[in-house]
């Protein structure tokens, strides 16, 4: 199928790569190429036999869940590792038997790691035109570099002072000038990992118009991502990787989520929007012109007890910061916070938690969990003063239980809760974050993008527990940025635009396309 | 009804933990080396005594190096607390206390005890706070909190020496109760509280947990800046207990004692199997490597070697320890490799992130 | 020159040097003897030795790493060049060359335990001081060495400016190795491809792996750099106190490590340089210079390096946290 795929796009270039005489020339014949590529690390099987091929100026999706072996394949292409025998990467024509970094970056294979992989101490000239310090011992030419930043950055239409530091600069900025580097070093073939995870609306517009511009100079681009919007926007064809197995090679134009997330998951899943009345239930958590100077302006919001509320807008929208003063981590400078009717000041995390908020933070793997610390650790460490005994010390059986109670209620999946965290997958993580916070016994859940990171299998077994929960009671706030997890698991949404709340919605009778218009409009 | 020894066996070897059972091991392997090298006299009474009295001093200072460390950070000023505490024990010691024995005799030396430790506590707010709230680093917090405290030492004492100290003191020093030294008594009556609080109590377990992240802590609803001001309050409190050691044993407070020790507190300390970068470790492990640390120099001096040269295999045998442990991991890695990248290139990492589990003794 | 002026503007060494002046001005108008040439160049004399071991350490700092056993490592190659000298073995060049390169040696040690044993450099470094120093005192048992080579006590002497009474004003070994250590280190820090590495290397090791520097080899020179230049820097001291005591450098490095970090250098490294470092040595050195000047007994002035030291941390952690705030604006 895959070879099929491969050969049928050599002999028909019916998909064109786009304007630009560079890339008409060559748009018939593929310049990357690798052909069944395969990886083993000891007892794993992370990449069988997977296909690729792509032309000048080809923009190429990459998407797969974590473990599908993306990240391999990416490897494999940088010349980091090398793949099993019987693979063969061919490059302009020409067959390249052990593709070393080096090598690779020479022949114009640019990497941009999610991490960026920039210097924070040095400059942005410098961070561009880094690839200037390597060889052997040379003075450095500050004239020679500022001119090869500003040239890379003239091409590309980006304007950044030079001088400044990278550490002072956003996470937009940055990504600009990873690519800046890539282009001074004479990119051919551009591998974006998960761009636009940190970005506004505006700067995944400005990175897309990029994109079209890369493409127009005959850079072949791999963008890796799942965001379906996102890569019918770029995309001409794509790629969907499955427990290192390519299910396939597709017209961006054929896909569809649905089709999307099946052919990543191998399952098909079907949500309704929910339909419930809470009306009668009791209000326990509620803000009345709630206000904090730069970030959120006049918020008024009531959740009731089995209700979820979604809150969803763009990144910026003061959501966040919002949560963290329903949490008590910051103080709001105006208005009030009731629970259960009474008002209550939160002068820190303990007051919230002591009234019976939670918070489920958005960074996960830093502020949500000690990751190097055990399962077991992780599920007590709000609660330690519950499971004392007689001479103030945590008692082991106490302790026991209620790890076993954490792991059990919310089906952790672990053989061992003295492991460490860091041993776990995403969406057991994830679980254990939401064993902690329900061992502290909570009438409010706050979730802050609960399911950012876990794969889309697992993302359905945390839905499940947030509806469980629901029913049994709790009241709970879901912040996301995906607008289907918001419209299908939420009672009521509210759409935050500058601090504000723009809209709200009632779930089950506002329709995707209203909400997206109300996000982004 | 007997317990079949194979369950009992399986149940201490999980709870001594894999740091314990080769720090162990170790200490095993030594006492027999130097039972064959320096001879069984290594062993009689007469040189057990001798280590059982000079453990007490750097064992204490070991501690109070590991509570800052099992939280993340550092205390370069232990010494110098210890000094100070010490010098203010001295003084009140030798001014005003009742000359004949009885009450206000016995109470006084509390109070002079009392008054050290206060001294002590002082010093550890102002770390606490710098640390906690001010946000300083710990390394460099506790570099300035030293500069000054040894500053107030010498400019108080002019570099000179307190002495004459009374009986229950020297008592403390030199003394033994049914043939163990006082001052390892008291090592004892205060490492295994510290051990129990430090894995068993909400403060404990908060430590290491702030040690691995202290902002998730914070999330999780903990008082981390608390924590770290009790840290560093607990901390120059055992060095005082510490200074109080070392002026029983030397009949005599000065402001420069024990500065040699400060670098090989932290040495005992990650040799025992506490992260320098903090989340774990266990008094334990501390006390077998102050045992294995103790038995190295009564063997050089048993062998007559210089007393230096002991100096040198504690660090010889720090880097030994790391050395197989980090050749433990190289072989673990390889295992996992495939043949063929096994032939492109030796040494680099598989790019697997494969989780270590039990590697490092976690001890809860 | 604007352009100069704004990259200065906030930055550490320009804060210490606000200091150092203001400290400075009132000592001048204080005390007599401050200002003098005399007095100047005896400061600098004097502080030449942790000058130039700051200077070394600022190199691992940037790198990233740490190293606490550089004063045992001058221990040794003072007592190791200056005895072989004694022997009538060595001459000027002689003698520079076995302390630096031994020094390198014992550096390159560190390098090697540093990248190989997954072990902090603090702690590994740490490690090394109690195995080298340990060795020395053993194998030396502590003697000191009072009689060394004539030709080493007279040192050297050359004379720039001679002033209206006829008196010299000489340039002295302390300060011609001082001038030397710090050029070069500037020089290459800021001018070099293998400086620009280095700092890479410190803000980011993964990305620099990524990017394709020979980050074990960059770890290799800066660790023997900083033991080469600690084997120059024992010569130093040795001709200024004119004898050689093996116990005496061991004890300081946290010294030197305080008036690093006060130059403007992070523990995390990527940030430093060679001005700041400067800066940091002599706002110490003339602290104490002043107190003695003043007639405070020395006794004190301890206390008052401490309060400065905290003063300064307390600082700069409270500038660490502005530059967040910034971006986290930007960002909204």
């Amino acid at each position: 199928m895959n070879v099929a795929a491969a050969e049928a796009t050599r002999l028909s270039p019916a998909i064109d790569a786009g304007g630009g005489g560079v890339a008409a020339a060559t748009a018939a014949a593929p310049w990357f190429e690798l052909h069944a590529i395969s990886k083993r690390y000891g007892g794993v099987q992370a990449l069988s036999s997977v296909d690729i091929a792509l032309r000048s100026g080809e923009v190429h999706c990459l998407c797969g869940q974590n473990g599908s072996g993306k990240s391999t394949l990416i490897k494999i292409m940088a010349g980091v590792e090398q793949p099993d025998t019987g693979g063969r990467i061919v490059i302009g024509g020409k067959v390249y038997p052990h593709l070393t970094p080096t090598a690779s970056m020479r022949l114009g294979v640019q990497v941009i790691y999610q991490d960026l992989s920039l210097f924070p101490n040095l400059g942005v000239a410098e961070n561009i035109a880094i690839g200037q310090h390597l060889g052997r011992w040379h003075t450095v030419d500050r004239a020679a570099m500022l001119r090869t930043a500003t040239a890379a950055m003239r091409s590309i239409g980006v304007a950044l002072d030079p001088q400044a530091l990278v550490s002072t600069l956003s996470i937009a900025q940055r990504q600009l000038v990873a690519i800046c580097r890539a282009m001074a070093s004479d990119a051919r073939l551009l591998v974006m990992d998960e761009p636009t995870a940190s970005l506004t609306r505006h700067e995944v517009d400005a990175l897309l118009a990029l994109t079209h511009q890369l493409k127009d100079r005959g850079v072949a681009i791999i963008f890796v991502s799942h965001r379906l919007d996102e890569v019918m926007e770029v995309a001409e064809r794509v790629t969907v990787l499955r427990d290192g197995v390519s299910q396939g090679c597709f017209d961006a134009t054929e896909m569809t989520d649905q089709r999307l997330t099946t052919l990543m998951t191998g399952q098909a899943f079907h949500y309704t929007p929910r339909r419930l009345d809470h009306g009668a239930a009791p209000m326990v958590l509620e803000a009345r012109g709630l206000s904090r100077a730069g970030e959120y302006e006049d918020i008024d919001l009531q959740v009731r007890a089995g209700e979820i509320l979604g809150i969803t807008g763009l990144l910026g929208s003061g959501r966040t910061e919002l949560a963290l003063s329903l949490f008590g981590m910051t103080q709001p400078d105006g208005g009030e916070i009731r629970v259960d009717g009474q008002v209550v000041a939160l002068r820190s995390n303990r007051d919230a938690i002591g009234h019976g908020i939670a918070y489920l933070a958005e960074d996960r793997l830093s502020h949500g969990l000690i990751v190097a610390q055990s399962i077991g650790s992780n599920i007590i460490v709000s609660v330690l003063d519950e499971l004392l005994n007689g001479f103030g010390l945590v008692a082991e059986r106490s302790r026991e239980s209620a790890v076993r109670r954490g792991v059990d209620d919310l089906h952790i999946k672990t053989d061992n809760p003295d492991n460490a965290v860091s041993t776990l997958s995403g969406g057991n993580q994830q679980r254990v974050v939401l064993a902690k916070w329900l061992a502290t016994r909570p009438r409010v859940l706050i979730l802050d993008s609960p399911t950012v990171g876990v794969d889309v299998a697992a993302k359905d077994g945390i839905y499940e527990v947030i509806r469980t929960l629901a029913a049994q009671g709790l009241a709970v706030i879901m912040i996301s940025d995906e607008i289907p997890e918001v419209l299908f698991h939420s009672d009521r949404i509210l759409v935050m635009a500058r601090g504000r709340i723009s809209h709200s919605f009632d779930a089950s009778r506002v329709s995707a396309d209203e909400l997206q218009e109300a996000v982004h409009g | 009804m007997n317990a079949s020894p194979e369950p009992l066996l399986a149940g201490l070897k999980r709870g001594l933990g894999p740091v314990n059972l080769r720090l162990l091991a170790l200490l095993l392997a030594l006492s027999v080396l130097f039972a064959g090298t320096a001879g069984p006299q290594m062993f009689s009474a007469a040189s057990l005594r001798s280590m059982a009295f000079q453990l007490p001093e750097l064992g204490l200072l070991s501690l109070a190096m590991m509570v800052p460390l099992l939280s993340g950070g550092l205390d370069l000023s232990i010494i110098a607390t210890a000094n100070l505490s010490a010098l203010t024990m001295a003084w009140v010691l030798t001014h005003g206390l009742p000359a004949e024995p009885g009450l206000w005799w016995a109470l006084w030396q509390l109070g002079a005890v009392l008054a050290g430790m206060l001294v002590a506590a002082c010093v550890g707010l102002l770390n606490g706070y710098l640390i906690a709230h001010l946000r300083v680093s710990p390394i460099l917090a506790t570099l300035g909190t030293m500069t000054l405290v040894k500053g107030i030492t010498v400019g108080l004492t002019h570099g000179g020496v307190v002495s004459g100290f009374p009986a229950p003191v020297l008592f403390l020093g030199h003394g033994t109760v049914a043939g163990v030294p006082v001052a390892l008594l008291l090592f004892a009556v205060v490492a295994i509280p510290v051990g129990v609080m430090l894995s068993r109590s909400p403060f404990g377990v908060t430590v290491a947990m702030v040690g691995s992240n202290e902002v998730a802590t914070r999330y999780s609803g903990v008082d981390t800046p608390w924590v770290l001001m009790r840290v560093y309050v607990l901390s120059a409190c055992l060095a005082a207990i510490a200074g109080l050691v070392m002026m029983a044993r030397f009949d005599s407070a000065n402001a420069a004692y024990g500065e040699s020790y400060l670098l090989v507190t932290i040495l005992a300390a990650v040799l025992g199997g506490v992260n320098p970068t903090g989340g774990f470790g266990r008094v334990s492990g501390l006390v077998i490597a102050l045992v294995i640390l103790q038995l190295i120099s009564t063997a050089a001096s048993m062998l007559d070697l210089s007393q230096f040269l002991t100096l040198s295999i504690w660090g010889a045998t720090l880097i030994g320890v790391a050395g197989t442990t980090a050749l433990r991991a190289w072989w673990m890695r390889r295992r996992l490799m495939s043949p063929s990248a096994l032939a492109v290139d030796g040494l680099k990492t598989a790019g697997i992130a494969v989780a270590p589990a039990g590697t490092i003794d976690r001890g809860r | 020159m604007a352009e100069t002026w704004r990259r200065w503007r906030g930055t550490q060494e320009l804060r210490l040097m606000t200091v150092l002046l203001a400290i400075g001005a009132v000592l001048w108008v204080a005390t007599p003897g401050f200002g003098s040439a005399q007095n100047l160049m005896d400061m600098l004399t004097s502080s030449a030795f942790t000058a130039i071991l700051a200077t070394g350490l600022l190199m691992v700092l940037v790198a990233g790493g740490v190293d606490i056993s550089f004063a045992a490592t001058a221990s040794i190659t003072q007592y190791v060049a200056l005895s072989l000298a004694n022997q009538g073995h060595l001459g000027w060049v002689g003698l520079l060359l076995v302390a630096v390169v031994l020094g390198a040696l014992l550096g390159l040690v560190n390098a090697l335990l540093v990248t190989t044993l997954g072990l902090s450099s603090i702690i590994v470094t740490i490690a090394t001081q109690s195995l080298y120093y340990g060795l020395l005192m053993a194998a030396t048992n502590g003697q000191d060495i009072f009689a060394l080579p004539a030709w080493f006590n007279d040192g050297l002497h050359w004379v720039f400016h001679v002033d209206a009474h006829g008196g010299e004003h000489a340039l002295n070994l302390q300060i011609v190795a001082l001038a030397l250590v710090c050029g070069f280190t500037g020089w290459l820090l800021t001018r070099t491809s293998i400086g620009r590495q280095i700092f890479a290397m410190g803000g980011n090791p993964e990305a620099a792996r990524r990017v394709g520097f020979p980050v074990f080899r960059l770890n290799l020179l800066v660790y023997g750099f900083m033991g080469a230049v600690a084997g120059l820097a024992s010569l130093v001291h040795a001709q200024l106190v004119q004898s050689v005591s093996p116990s005496a450098l061991v004890g300081r490095e946290l010294d030197v490590l305080a008036a690093v970090v006060l130059g403007g250098a992070s523990l995390n490294g990527g940030i430093g340089s060679v001005p700041g470092t400067l800066l940091g040595v002599a706002l110490l050195a003339v602290l104490q210079n002043g107190l003695t000047l003043l007639g405070v007994s020395s006794y004190w002035s301890q206390l008052c390096t401490g309060g400065v030291i905290l003063a300064a941390v307390v600082m700069m952690a409270h500038q660490g946290r502005r530059p967040m705030a910034r971006s986290k604006a930007e960002a909204a």
